[in-house]
């Protein structure tokens, strides 16, 4: 391996190790750990996380970052419930909306990052506050959706051996990423990401669309929150304007863990499906163990990105030491 | 020879400034076309309008007869206009292929098709007759292999012109030559090319016209071969070229007392190595080298940002096992560096800020000079300096590269350094101020301040120093005393022969 | 040639909120006393803005070295914590075998946010972590080491002296406004009676021509992350005396980001460079105006977070060279036809 893809590869070969050793650690520990039905429940427990993140992933790798998804997320549930319950309107449109919801605020953020110039974490910061007044403008209080279609939905399951099951979040959760790996390895636009990452300018000069790419980052990422939503609207069956209340922070550590670098060009959206994984593999260990209470995951968390973020630090070093050689 | 690409009257404004002003230019097939000027000439307006990156505020372009008006980089090179920039406009985490092909790569149904991709970039490679793995990282190639990927990337699209920005500084003569011998080809194809260079050498060897500009205007287009380098150079700076006639004080005077810095065979692995050297008061050694031979690196070592790995420093007599710029600079050692965007100036601050910063620093952060201090020391700089326009309240960005250059001069005479390093503080600024700086040098020199001076152009090299330290492939390897000094016999010790 | 000041459409901002409080919002500008003390809408602004105002006084230096802070927040959590575990209830203090310890509550709070600060230091100065990612770290662990300390409880207290940090008031001013105003004041001279504000704009600005003229630029940003960790534990310490109680989860939350919008609407580049501390407190103003605006005209509250998006947004392209280019174009154009 050269120096150069050291800086490529090596993130996401440690990623993964870390992961098969806390599986492998939980299992030793806990009798029922390593089994199918657990990696079920901890893909569709995270399923609404790893849509977002993997739309996030685009943004990072174009060295943005997009601290909406989180209140988006929380718009999409509450638009997706209020308009079943309240307005009656059939679910399989209803959840079509918070899609395109997302999709034209993203895009919205993305005018005016990538035309007008504004720095990227502002824009989406105000993008944050805008979601959560939206949202809790809509409704303060939670919305239970109430409907035949949904509940089949919800309940709709593909049966696996063992007792386990695959739930239609974890299917589009699973969908999502597969669509992500190709967008972003076999598509133009996916290059010019990672293009836009490597250097935005001499893109610009190589004739790129750079800012029409900037834009779709966001309007993916939009989308992808907006179907998080949809997602932890399936999974709590109902839609909840404070939900999804410092998942950007989630969202980006998972991004992270999985190899993405924040200054952009380099990671992958298989990267992030490790990290969601890792992070679930966390969040259940400490359900496991019982004793130990939910902010340990936090501090978990801090720890493990911590880590991976010395971690890149080292593997930057080493890459220049690997140039000026 | 058909007409390629007409421009007429072309005018671009910025505030406070007109940048172009009435340009015409015109570009036939097959031909390379000399883009001349000094800095602020408006020959990268002129690019920049042609490329789309500042469109002009008026006047038409043409390209085959068709009205143009490219908005974007993007836009251009759909006209058939690409450009090769003097900095390689790549992306360094992707791949050579990919650099190569990016926006055109080949795709199936099932997105980009790789396999292909690798052999079309294989052949484009092949073209320049350079043989490297296309798959490598871009960023695992020396800063010339990529400019020739650049030029590769720039060559692939079916260019009608092609603009070479400055293309060479990067690159050795080898690299030069078989860059050229792909131009011939491309004129051979009936390509049109601007040729915009500092190097005088490699524009007569290759052009066929040259357009010189000055201050915004067209002086006027002549056949290469109807252009003496001299009349050439006198067009450019609008003034008689006499003045760069080599100065006699540097020949007179030698060194006065014991040495400041002297070093014995300083190295840094990767780097430099075996820089013997020894500066006096009143002396004002010069580095003289090619690119890329170790000169940058040599004044990185004795101003400690970088620090040494083998040989010894010794800084008034007492050895030193390295230095740092905080330190250096505390013994009176400062360091204006080439790079004054990245290493230099502070953009949005003010002139006066940018100049007396140093002093500041020097005297503590606790011990703020007052704003009338500040004031009047600025301006008695910016006088002396002549530095345009003379607003010290002005953010230093909004100055030209010459006049940033003088600021950042005035930034070290403010704090009067013992020694001062100077790499390349000529480049990129026009004659006038060229002049100046030179001239304030030596007088610096001739009352007992001491100078290390690093220029790519050995006239200047020969005029202003006293002795002059040769440099080739990254090692010192030979010294020239004060009468060995002559351009023949520094050209003669970097080839080698 | 006067410049006009970066902060210019913050204050035409905020002047044009509290012109159409004069005009629409009666008895806005009444200020009674009461016991001694001044009350008020405009009081009240000033009085709810001290929070994020401190932190936006530590957040302006480190945005001006081309950083952000984004743990001020759970920082806030933290010293809070500290100080309403120190002071609880004999035997409901998790630390110091069940003793309270009021007298140490303050200094000690300070001294764990400081270090917190310090922590944030490290990564970005020391180990060069971008600062958006180093900071990340404490915002998502730092709530968990605050419920750590708290043993996952909200802690509540009565302390009269403690109180009064937030509650009450020195000569009718209330307190947290003159911690507010000695937090400027002590900024504004260390930033511009000494030369150390002019060494974090050269930081900010380029660091590495910065490295080359002698500045620490390491030094500089380690200090800056420190002071706003410093600031966070103030600011956690009024909250927390506010409602005499330290929420793990929900102390500061947000607040990160208020002071962020503040410092930015202020007139500081994100990007770094020239800060404006006037600026801040200003943009600090503006976000508590708007909010006391919309509680006392009756709107619902959620609002003020999609009016604090459409002002900030509004405010930064105003700013944006690019923005300001079209519009200029649109004036030009206008004539013609």
């Amino acid at each position: 391996m050269s120096r150069a893809s050291l800086k490529e590869k090596l993130p996401i070969l440690i990623t993964a190790s870390v992961l098969v050793l806390l599986t492998l650690a939980a299992g030793l520990r806990f009798d029922n750990f390593l089994s199918l039905r657990v990696l079920m429940n901890l893909i569709a427990d995270n399923a609404f996380l790893g849509v977002i993140a993997v739309g996030l992933t685009f943004v990072i790798l174009t060295g943005g970052i997009d601290l909406s998804v989180g209140s988006m997320m929380g718009l999409g549930g509450i638009v997706a419930a209020e308009l079943i319950t309240v307005s009656h309107v059939h679910p399989l449109i209803a959840l079509l909306v918070p899609i395109a919801v997302g999709g034209f605020l993203g895009w919205g953020q993305g005018t005016l990052i990538a035309k007008l110039g504004l720095p990227p974490f502002l824009v989406t910061l105000s993008g944050l506050f805008l979601c959560r007044g939206i949202a809790l403008a809509i409704s303060r209080e939670s919305v239970q959706i109430e409907h035949p279609f949904f509940r089949t939905l919800t309940n709709w399951s593909v049966s696996l051996p063992a007792k386990a099951s695959l739930s239609l979040g974890s299917i589009v959760f699973i969908l999502v990423v597969f669509g992500g790996m190709i967008l972003a390895r076999q598509s133009r636009f996916g290059r010019t990401v990672y293009a836009i990452g490597g250097n935005a300018n001499s893109a610009e000069l190589m004739g790129l669309p750079v800012r029409r790419t900037l834009v779709w980052t966001y309007v993916l990422s939009g989308m992808c929150a907006g179907l998080g939503g949809v997602l932890f609207a399936l999974y709590t069956s109902s839609g909840n304007a404070i939900s999804g209340t410092g998942l950007e922070l989630d969202a980006i550590a998972t991004v992270v863990i999985g190899g993405t670098l924040l200054s952009g060009g380099y990671g992958s959206v298989l990267g992030t499906l490790l990290g969601v994984l890792t992070l679930g593999v966390v969040q259940t260990a400490i359900t496991f163990m019982g004793t130990l209470s939910s902010w340990w995951t936090r501090i978990v968390i801090g720890t493990l990105l911590l880590f991976f973020m010395l971690v890149q630090k080292v593997i930057e070093l080493a890459a220049r030491r690997g140039q000026t050689t | 020879m058909e007409s390629l690409l007409q421009l007429q009257g072309l005018e671009k404004r910025f505030p406070g400034t007109v940048a172009l002003d009435h340009v015409d230019f015109d570009l036939y097939e097959g031909e390379v076309h000399a883009l001349m000027g000094e800095n602020g000439a408006g020959k990268s307006t002129l690019i920049k309008a042609l490329t789309g990156v500042h469109p002009p505020d008026s006047g038409t372009m043409s390209l085959q007869g068709k009205l143009i008006l490219p908005q974007s980089p993007e836009d251009a090179v759909r006209h058939g206009i690409s450009t090769v920039y003097q900095e390689v406009n790549l992306v360094p985490n992707l791949t050579v292929m990919e650099n190569l092909l990016l926006g055109r790569e080949p795709r199936g149904p099932f997105g980009i098709r790789w396999k292909e991709m690798r052999e079309r970039a294989e052949s484009a490679i092949a073209r320049l007759g350079l043989k490297l793995d296309v798959r490598a990282p871009l960023s695992s190639l020396s800063v010339a292999l990529q400019q020739m990927v650049a030029i590769s990337r720039a060559l692939d699209v079916s260019a009608k012109v092609l603009i070479l920005d400055e293309p060479t500084s990067s690159l050795d003569s080898d690299e030069v030559a078989a860059l050229f011998t792909v131009i011939r080809q491309l004129k051979a194809q009936g390509l049109g090319v601007i040729f915009v260079t500092h190097f005088l050498d490699q524009m007569y060897e290759i052009s066929d016209r040259i357009t010189v500009l000055r201050n915004g205007k067209k002086v006027g287009t002549w056949n290469a071969t109807d252009l003496p380098r001299l009349e050439l150079v006198t067009q450019m700076i609008g003034r008689d070229a006499s003045e760069l006639e080599r100065s006699d004080s540097v020949l007179a005077d030698a060194a006065l007392g014991s040495p400041i810095l002297e070093t014995k065979g300083l190295g840094r692995r990767g780097s430099v190595s075996e820089v013997t050297l020894s500066v006096s008061p009143g002396e004002t050694v010069g580095l003289a080298g090619l690119l890329g031979s170790g000169r940058t690196e040599t004044v990185k070592l004795l101003f400690g940002v970088a620090s040494p790995d083998s040989g010894s420093l010794k800084l008034d007599g007492r050895s030193l096992a390295r230095l740092k710029p905080k330190s250096a600079i505390r013994a009176g050692i400062g360091y204006c560096s080439e790079d004054r965007k990245r290493e230099g100036i502070f953009p949005e601050l003010t002139v006066r800020e940018n100049i007396l910063i140093l002093a500041q620093v020097k005297s503590g952060w606790y011990k703020p000079f007052s704003l009338q201090k500040q004031r009047s020391m600025a301006t008695d700089l910016v006088g002396r300096l002549k530095v345009q326009p003379a607003d010290i309240e002005r953010p230093i960005q909004t100055l030209s590269g010459g006049n940033q250059q003088k600021a950042l001069l005035a930034r070290w005479l403010a704090v009067e350094p013992r020694l001062l390093l100077l790499d390349e503080p000529t480049r990129g600024i026009d004659v006038g101020a060229k002049f100046e700086i030179m001239a304030l040098v030596e007088n610096l020199r001739q009352a007992g301040r001491s100078f290390v001076f690093v220029s790519s152009e050995l006239p200047e090299i020969v005029r202003s120093c006293t002795k002059v330290l040769v440099m080739r492939d990254r090692k010192a390897i030979k010294e020239l005393e004060s009468g060995a000094v002559s351009e023949e016999r520094i050209v003669q010790e970097i080839a080698g022969s | 040639m006067r410049r006009v000041p970066s902060w210019a459409w913050a204050a035409m901002v905020l002047a044009g909120v509290l012109l159409f409080n004069a005009l629409f919002t009666p008895g806005f500008f009444s200020i009674v006393i009461r016991d001694g003390r001044f009350f008020g809408s405009i009081v009240d602004i000033f009085n709810r803005a001290a929070p994020v105002g401190l932190l936006a006084l530590g957040m302006t230096l480190v945005i001006a070295t081309g950083g952000v802070d984004l743990s001020v927040g759970a920082v806030m959590a933290i010293g809070g914590t500290i100080a309403a575990g120190l002071i609880s209830r004999p035997g409901e203090t998790p630390f110091a075998g069940g003793k309270p310890q009021p007298a140490m509550a303050i200094p000690v709070a300070l001294f764990g946010s400081l270090l917190c600060g310090m922590f944030n230091g490290l990564l970005v100065a020391v180990i060069e972590l971008q600062p958006i990612v180093a900071t990340l770290l404490l915002m998502v662990a730092g709530r968990g080491v605050a419920q750590l300390l708290a043993n996952g409880q909200i802690l509540t207290f009565h302390d009269s002296g403690f109180a009064a940090l937030a509650r009450g008031a020195t000569l009718g001013i209330p307190n947290p406004v003159w911690i507010l105003l000695i937090g400027f004041v002590l900024f504004s001279v260390l930033a511009r009676k000494t030369a150390m504000g002019l060494f974090v704009e050269a930081t900010g600005s380029n660091p590495v021509a910065a490295q080359y003229v002698g500045i620490d630029a390491r030094a500089i940003r380690f200090a800056v992350y420190a002071l706003s960790g410093l600031c966070a534990g103030m600011a956690g310490l009024i909250t927390t005396a506010d409602i005499q109680a330290a929420d793990a989860n929900n102390a500061g939350l947000y607040l990160e980001l208020d002071a962020i919008l503040a410092v930015s609407v202020g007139g500081t580049a994100l990007a770094g460079g020239r800060f404006s501390l006037v600026g801040s407190m200003i943009g600090a103003l503006l976000m508590q105006a708007l909010t006391t605006t919309i509680l006392t005209r009756g709107v619902s509250p959620e609002i003020t977070l999609v009016l604090k998006a459409a002002v900030v947004v509004g405010v930064c392209l105003l700013q944006a060279p690019a923005f300001r280019e079209i519009l200029a174009k649109r004036i030009r154009r206008a004539p013609a036809q």
